[in-house]
């Protein structure tokens, strides 16, 4: 596949339909500048500002977009909140939709069949493999991404935080935590 | 089209098994192949829902066994091919060897961050009111085109409820082989998971799907 990859991007620079030092620049931009950082700092401030927290839940892509985070695979975004009865789930059964502009590239498995398979009928039995045991009252809401319309999931702040900075508080929001497939670090 | 991408329900592909620290790329190439996906849609020759729909056209047998940007380059190959940017001899030789159609445009390095950052919006207006109203018990349809769609198998025919009425959206089932946006308003639609998995499901289980309008009718 590798060399597959290297004769594709040749043919394409030497027809000049692309510029291959434009590659470069998508690889650096989600290697090293949009990631899962940007979603923990919508979560912290949510967590630490009440209104900003109702923006969210009202529009979250025009109060994500007021941190700065917008674009590609983020256009239209929904937060979606965990609570003592309900727990939250992101998936997407078709293809791979993820919100890019808070969480960055979604990893491996996030686009492989097991997964993308079992969100939906065994919510349970993948939290498991998480580590995640969620009470056996608990609600499951799995969101499946089939449109255009990208989910994040803010965790429940942790207990133990109270005053905490918003830069404090964003180191305990996992990656996962905001897909659904974790929850946010206790505090030790 | 019922492809090998519909996913929602399948059984036997085993555990998720997470990586710990995973790195965003397994290999130099997926950083390419990452990177040539983007620019050569960045041509403007296709939009998201064709490229969406040539990847679920890939043969089931080799759908599942690639990988996500094995299965990109597979599909991005096919969509370079349709619209004349490089022909099999081309991809043959790993050369330009055949003339290319001219494309609409060509992402140059320095726009590249205002092109992302910008990303490609497909809310559109939508006249008239919307049909549904949060609340309301709907049923999607039991419909099997050969085509592009984005309603899932297991949610087809099942009955559920309205959650949130959203705005109009570019409808991927005419989009994708190029007959227009027309564009609809979507829906959350929740079922619970006795309706769509029957005896057995997890008594605590909603699943949601967002739904163009004309994937649903009144239950």
């Amino acid at each position: 596949m590798a060399a597959r990859v290297r004769a594709l991007e040749t043919i394409l620079t030497k027809k000049g339909l692309i510029d291959p030092a434009a590659i470069d620049v998508i690889v650096d931009t989600y290697e090293t500048k949009v990631g899962p950082r940007n979603g923990a700092r919508v979560v912290a401030k949510a967590w630490s500002d009440p209104q900003f927290a109702d923006w969210l839940k009202r529009d979250a892509t025009a109060a994500i977009a007021s941190l700065g985070y917008t674009g590609r695979q983020g256009e239209h975004m929904q937060a979606v909140f965990n609570t003592d009865e309900t727990y939250n789930l992101v998936v997407c059964t078709l293809c791979s939709c993820y919100p890019w502009s808070v969480l960055g590239l979604p990893p491996v498995w996030y686009k492989a069949p097991p997964y993308r398979s079992r969100a939906v009928i065994d919510p349970r039995g993948v939290l498991a493999e998480f580590g995640v045991t969620l009470a056996d009252d608990r609600k499951v809401r799995v969101w499946d991404s089939t449109a255009e319309l990208r989910y994040l999931v803010v965790p429940q702040r942790p207990t133990g935080t109270d005053g905490w900075s918003e830069e404090k508080l964003a180191d305990l929001v996992t990656r996962d935590s905001m897909i659904g497939t974790g929850l946010a670090r206790e505090v030790a | 089209m019922n492809g090998p991408h519909d996913l929602g329900g399948q059984m036997g592909f085993g555990p998720v098994a997470p990586e710990k620290d995973e790195p965003y790329f397994h290999a130099e190439w997926e950083k390419r192949a990452l990177g040539v996906t983007l620019t050569a849609g960045a041509m403007g020759a296709w939009n998201i829902d064709e490229s969406r729909h040539a990847r679920e056209s890939l043969h089931p047998a080799d759908y599942y066994a690639s990988s996500y940007y094995e299965i990109w380059i597979k599909a991005l190959e096919t969509l370079l091919k349709r619209h004349n940017f490089v022909t099999a001899n081309d991809l043959a030789a790993g050369d330009a060897v055949d003339p290319s159609a001219m494309p609409k445009r060509v992402l140059k390095a320095e726009n590249v961050p205002a092109v992302l950052a910008k990303g490609g919006p497909c809310d559109r207006p939508v006249e008239g009111s919307a049909r549904f109203a949060v609340g309301q018990r709907v049923r999607a349809r039991n419909f099997h085109p050969t085509g592009h769609t984005r309603l899932p198998r297991y949610a087809r025919g099942k009955e559920g409820v309205i959650d949130a009425v959203r705005d109009g959206f570019v409808f991927p089932d005419s989009n994708a082989p190029g007959q227009g946006e027309n564009p609809q308003r979507v829906y959350t639609v929740v079922f619970s998971g006795g309706e769509l998995w029957g005896a057995g499901a997890d008594p605590t289980l909603t699943v949601s799907i967002d739904a163009w309008e004309s994937y649903l009718e009144p239950a």
